[in-house]
């Protein structure tokens, strides 16, 4: 499962991952971070088992937690399954099945490459 | 040798005992009966190809206002339209994106809004004449409102095309999509074995006049497309149909990130087995159709090749290249090529689409040569400064501040003991060091990742990856990266100011 974290100014600064891990002992994997100066998203792979734990942890820290569950939808009237989402993916999110364009939504990190690349404008991301 | 003719074919899809395949069963059926029993038992094998159409558009005639008006410039939803032909034709093409969105809504999908019923704001300024005295025009439209809506595209379903990947080490936006860096992904597009030209190479069937599936309506080949290459397998058509006989299931504007809009166009022909000829010609596979993988890191016309592939390489997904694996795509799409080949083999079953006899062949001898260039633009080694200062890593930073305040440039290049370009020092920098108070060497502080420019290289490219990166100096460099001078926004822009 993947969470999406958004970080605050004030505690940009201390090792919030290192220490849920240390707390948790979670095996999480850093998909994409970027961080400026007002504020820091950051999204984690959580075995799905320590989802409730890491979440809570990171919540007490003063994070903004939200599970990704769905984080790209498709415009099935916009898509014409050319595959310009397929390789561009960082993830591996699309692939095709028989020709047409299959999504693994479960694989998304939001970095929204997809949604630039394609032509017809069909892709969206799921902001919360 | 098996032969029958083209009327005998029509005679049964009138009658309905006409025997269709589409040309992605034809090579099995070839290899099982053989070219010769292949024409006995086929009568019409159906292609079909749906991509990004570029050199695509349409005229339009909107009838006559009153009091007349002869239109000079038009735009339709904000985009503009040619009116340099009679009053009131207009040609929109697919490309052209619009004054107020840009490029996210551009002429394409002013044609798709046609077709979908949507309607259309016209704004037309007129040339003022005895006859034609309006000079002011606003209207709206619907398709069904102009006298004709003639799709009429220059340039369409290229036999095969290039491959496109990417060397540099930037992502790149092209009409070939996202372009990752450093052979991020290999982008593709055609049908293959379904691309109506490849299963017609040598134009035996294919001429003026032949009846074709164009976005859902009936529409005709005219001749061979602009940039048509038959000698070296890049054959194109030039098209022509009935806009308002259109379905938007076969006709979708897109816009290629910051490239532009373009239109992607469902086109199918429908080709007779008449000889054993055409049976081997249409029994062609996904192996057998090869393109270049061609390099988009490199802005020039003759972009390097980096190998040869086949469509059945592309569609699996993945290439070897340079001993890396590269994940491929496409931008067209197989699925609505299938679904083409599939509703002509239907259509012409149910006798709704007969073939026609070609008034005269494609022509067999294309040109695609480079354009002549007959103002000479100049090369970056023609006004680049070639007296400059360049520095080793190992000074001190206040000695690389001297030579910046006594020389000309901002800008130091960081050289190699052999001349070779390693980094790059800006005054900036130096500021930055001196304010931080500890004395250093400059290759604590240099940028390493340095762009520059080629001395043979024309300016435009200079210009725009100063543009591209925001700076405003490139060290020069030639082939062996050994810097030879640099090149800065104000040599531009004197160059600009001296044209004047």
């Amino acid at each position: 499962m993947k969470l999406m974290l958004h970080v605050f100014p004030g505690i940009v600064r201390y090792p919030l991952i290192a220490s849920v891990i240390l707390e948790t002992s979670a095996l999480v994997n850093i998909e994409r971070a970027s961080i400026d100066a007002v504020s820091g998203e950051i999204v984690l792979e959580v075995p799905a088992e320590k989802c409730n734990e890491v979440k809570e942890a990171f919540e007490r820290r003063g994070v903004r937690v939200v599970p990704l569950e769905i984080p790209v939808v498709r415009d099935e009237n916009e898509c014409v399954h050319c595959g310009a989402c397929v390789s561009i993916c960082p993830t591996g999110t699309f692939r095709f099945e028989d020709w047409l364009v299959v999504a693994d939504s479960g694989k998304c990190i939001q970095c929204g490459a997809c949604v630039m690349g394609c032509p017809q404008r069909a892709l969206k991301l799921v902001l919360k | 040798m098996q032969e029958k003719s083209l009327a005998e074919i029509n005679e049964r899809i009138r009658d309905g005992s006409v025997r269709v395949v589409t040309a992605e069963q034809m090579p099995d059926i070839v290899d099982e009966l053989g070219p010769a029993g292949a024409v006995r038992e086929v009568d019409v094998v159906t292609t079909g190809t749906f991509g990004a159409m570029c050199s695509s558009g349409v005229f339009l005639n909107l009838g006559h206002s009153d009091p007349p008006i002869k239109i000079a410039r038009a735009f339709l939803n904000k985009v503009e339209a040619y009116g340099g032909v009679a009053a009131v034709d207009l040609f929109l093409g697919a490309t052209q994106p619009s004054i107020d969105r840009g490029i996210e809504y551009g002429g394409a999908h002013v044609i798709e809004d046609l077709v979908a019923g949507k309607q259309i704001d016209v704004e037309a300024e007129g040339a003022s004449t005895d006859c034609y005295p309006q000079t002011e025009l606003e209207t709206s439209l619907r398709l069904e409102d102009f006298n004709q809506a003639m799709m009429v595209n220059p340039r369409n379903a290229y036999q095969r095309y290039n491959a496109a990947t990417n060397t540099s080490d930037r992502t790149l936006h092209t009409y070939m999509g996202t372009l990752l860096p450093r052979l991020g992904n290999i982008h593709y597009s055609g049908a293959g074995v379904l691309s109506p030209l490849s299963n017609d190479p040598n134009f035996d069937y294919v001429g003026m006049g032949t009846r074709i599936f164009l976005a859902g309506a009936q529409g005709f080949v005219i001749g061979s497309g602009t940039q048509h290459n038959p000698q070296n397998n890049f054959s194109t058509l030039m098209v022509t149909g009935d806009l308002k006989k259109m379905s938007n299931r076969y006709l979708r504007a897109a816009t290629f990130h910051k490239y532009g809009p373009s239109l992607y166009l469902g086109i199918g022909i429908p080709i007779p087995v008449l000889n054993e000829k055409i049976a081997r010609n249409t029994a062609v596979r996904d192996r057998d159709i090869t393109v270049p993988v061609v390099d988009y890191g490199i802005p020039r016309r003759d972009r390097p090749s980096l190998k040869m592939v086949s469509y059945e390489d592309l569609k699996s997904g993945m290439i070897d290249l340079n001993g890396k694996e590269v994940t491929t795509s496409s931008l067209s799409s197989f699925h609505m090529a299938r679904e083409i080949a599939l509703e002509l083999k239907v259509q012409v079953e149910q006798g709704e689409f007969l073939l026609s006899q070609a008034v005269e062949p494609l022509s067999r001898v294309g040109s695609s040569r480079p354009m002549k260039q007959t103002k000479e633009s100049p090369n970056v080694g023609d006004v680049m400064s070639r007296d400059i200062v360049s520095v080793r890593e190992d000074i001190q930073v206040d000695e690389a501040a001297k030579l910046i305040v006594s020389g000309s440039f901002d800008h130091l290049p960081v050289v190699s003991k052999d001349g070779r370009l390693m980094g790059i020092i800006t005054a900036w920098d130096i500021s930055k060091a001196v304010a931080g108070g500890k004395p250093t060497k400059i290759a604590n502080i240099m940028t390493r990742r340095v762009y520059s420019a080629l001395v043979d290289e024309p300016i435009e490219l200079a210009a725009r990856t100063l543009d591209t990166h925001s700076i405003s100096a490139l060290p020069v460099v030639d082939k062996d990266n050994k810097v030879i001078g640099m090149i800065t926004s104000n040599h531009l822009s004197r160059l600009l100011a001296r044209r004047r």
